[in-house]
């Protein structure tokens, strides 16, 4: 389904607080929903969830590995169980659990990643999930996801709790701007055309999204450059299709992460478009190999270029 | 179940244990000797988990920490019938369902398990999960001495105690070896016991060969209303088969032709004398 976003609806809320809120919708009528989290009820907006529904909350205190494996030994039991932890913890920290107990084992835990990629700017690099993508882009049975505004964070809740699979969803922590409001399509593994455009195309996934269409608007009223906008918020299983489509025609491809440049969605978008033959010019936009500055996520972005004037900038380069 | 044939189906677990890792040339000896007994006895005189109720909430669960020593599981769940004992023969063969450590593909396994530390929070998780539902069944696991230093079980350990899990009881198959040597030597987690207790657990200690105590023991859970139950099962490590008791080689050693005939003979002429 196609998008044409000519006006921003406004700034919503943050993903992680619609996480939130949408789990209680749905505990509401179901008492199979159980939150395990490692002291995070407060920085994952768990809070009122936790005050409305004390039986539906399993506290684990800090301690990543029994998270994980506690959440498994729960859904075994048929609890739709969501592990909330912060993302650069859960995923490296739990990763043998989530390997193990979860994937391997087939318990279908719905890992919930909060304050992931760079959201925690200043606290360094022990704080941020730069990995998360690469590391369960190896685990089999695992579905990777990072919603890019309040939609989809609803819809990959809502989706997760009925799904009945192993899924890692990573949230950020600042309130997201609404991308759309008519596109109701959101389905894991297929990416979402937020703009369409035949010049080029950007792929972005989680809080990149956003960046990523502002810099196609400016490419658009200030070079008459029409490019499309991709909300990739599957990162695996990964839409081929959508991607095969965008590569006909040979048009540049950029992609745009809060994530390494190894191993997430560039490295994995450019992987098939070798093995099916594209040769698209093609960009990963991304953290380098090295300990990432500090700041803000803003400053961090604009720093490595996620940012709008950073991905036109690539976009010029890579057109001309 | 009779002390005499109690022993005599120990004597029989022995000896598929035995057969079934002299023809995979492939196995963890030692461990599966020293855990059989532990197996025997839930299985057989404990749990409420068979074939015919293995898809209900209700029953009970049985998880083994301690993946590699798998034969030992594998013999008891064909022998319950989860699945048919001929199937045995494929035992770590190309595309086998029945590789080196529990997978839920194998009937009756409840969780796939082989790296350590990663039994005890399962079964927190799953006790938690009965508690939960207000449902009366228990969890079992079963862990091995040497795997007591990986962080996750003290974690597990924290957890089990702060939620009053008595319907969890993890049993310690402690034969006092692992690959490397003594437990002790490796790293000492002596007194296991005491660091237990003063987690929260309660603890009993038994002798993990003699089957009127482990029954004994087993049947009289939970210990203390409000708290998880640990069972220090002291065993031996090859235990039933005179050259191979208290040996590390045994860990993950095959029987050869000799020595095979040699471990069969022995359990014939312990369950004749006894």
């Amino acid at each position: 389904m196609e998008t044409v976003v000519d006006q921003l609806p406004g700034i919503g809320q943050a993903n992680l607080e619609v996480f939130s809120e949408t789990l209680q919708r749905l505990a509401e009528r179901d008492k199979d929903i159980i939150v395990v989290t490692s002291d995070s009820r407060g920085s994952g907006k768990l809070v009122p969830y936790a005050q409305r529904f004390p039986k539906q909350i399993i506290e684990i205190g800090i301690a990543e590995q029994n998270l994980v494996g506690v959440a498994a030994g729960i859904a075994s039991a048929g609890k739709k169980v969501f592990a909330v932890s912060p993302a650069c913890f859960l995923t490296a920290r739990s990763f043998e659990q989530i390997k193990n107990d979860v994937a391997y084992s087939d318990n279908p835990v719905n890992l919930i990643g909060i304050s992931a990629g760079v959201s925690y700017g200043a606290l360094g690099s022990t704080h941020h999930s730069l990995h998360d993508y690469a590391a369960l882009r190896a685990v089999n049975n695992m579905i990777i996801v990072a919603p890019a505004d309040n939609y989809e964070s609803e819809q990959a809740i809502v989706q997760a709790a009925a799904l009945n699979q192993p899924v890692y969803i990573r949230f950020g922590k600042k309130n997201m701007p609404h991308l759309t409001g008519a596109d109701k399509g959101f389905q894991f593994g297929k990416g979402r055309i937020i703009k369409p455009g035949a010049d080029l195309t950007l792929i972005g996934t989680g809080e990149t999204v956003y960046p990523a269409l502002q810099a196609a608007r400016k490419l658009q009223a200030e070079h008459g450059i029409v490019a499309a906008v991709i909300s990739m918020h599957t990162i695996k299983p990964l839409d081929y299709g959508l991607i095969a489509d965008l590569a006909k025609g040979g048009k540049p491809i950029i992609t745009v992460e809060e994530h390494s440049i190894f191993g997430g969605l560039g490295e994995a978008c450019a992987s098939f478009l070798m093995e099916n033959n594209y040769r698209n010019p093609f960009k990963i936009i991304g953290i380098p190999d090295e300990y990432t500055v500090t700041g803000s996520q803003n400053d961090i972005f604009n720093h490595y270029g996620i940012s709008e004037d950073g991905i036109l900038a690539a976009a010029m380069k890579l057109l001309s | 179940m009779g002390n005499l044939s109690a022993l005599a189906k120990s004597i029989g677990y022995r000896k598929k244990i035995l057969k079934y890792i002299y023809g995979a040339k492939a196995g963890h000896t030692g461990g599966s000797l020293s855990c059989i007994d532990i197996l025997n006895v839930l299985y057989n005189e404990i749990m409420n988990v068979g074939p015919e109720n293995i898809k209900s909430p209700d029953r009970d669960r049985y998880i083994q920490s301690k993946g590699h020593c798998v034969e030992a599981l594998f013999v008891v769940l064909a022998d319950k019938g989860f699945f048919p004992e001929s199937d045995l023969e494929t035992l770590c063969r190309y595309k086998s369902h029945y590789i080196g450590h529990p997978t839920k593909k194998v009937n009756g396994v409840e969780q796939n398990t082989g790296a350590l530390g990663h039994g005890l929070p399962l079964s927190v998780g799953t006790a938690i999960a009965a508690k939960l539902d207000d449902k009366d069944y228990k969890v079992f696991t079963l862990l091995g001495d040497g795997e007591l230093p990986e962080g996750s079980n003290w974690e597990a350990a924290l957890t089990a105690a702060h939620y009053k899990l008595d319907n969890l009881c993890a049993i310690i198959d402690h034969n006092k070896l692992q690959i490397t040597g003594k437990t002790a030597d490796v790293c000492n987690t002596d007194p296991i016991d005491q660091k237990f207790e003063s987690f929260g657990w309660s603890v009993r200690h038994v002798d993990g060969h003699n089957l009127v105590q482990l029954k004994e023991v087993l049947s009289s859970l939970p210990f203390e209303a409000g708290k998880p139950s640990m069972v220090i099962a002291h065993t031996i490590k090859g235990k039933g088969i005179s050259y191979m008791e208290h040996q590390i080689k045994w860990h993950h050693g095959v029987p050869s032709d000799q020595e095979y005939e040699s471990a069969l003979q022995e359990l014939d002429n312990t369950l004749a004398s006894s």
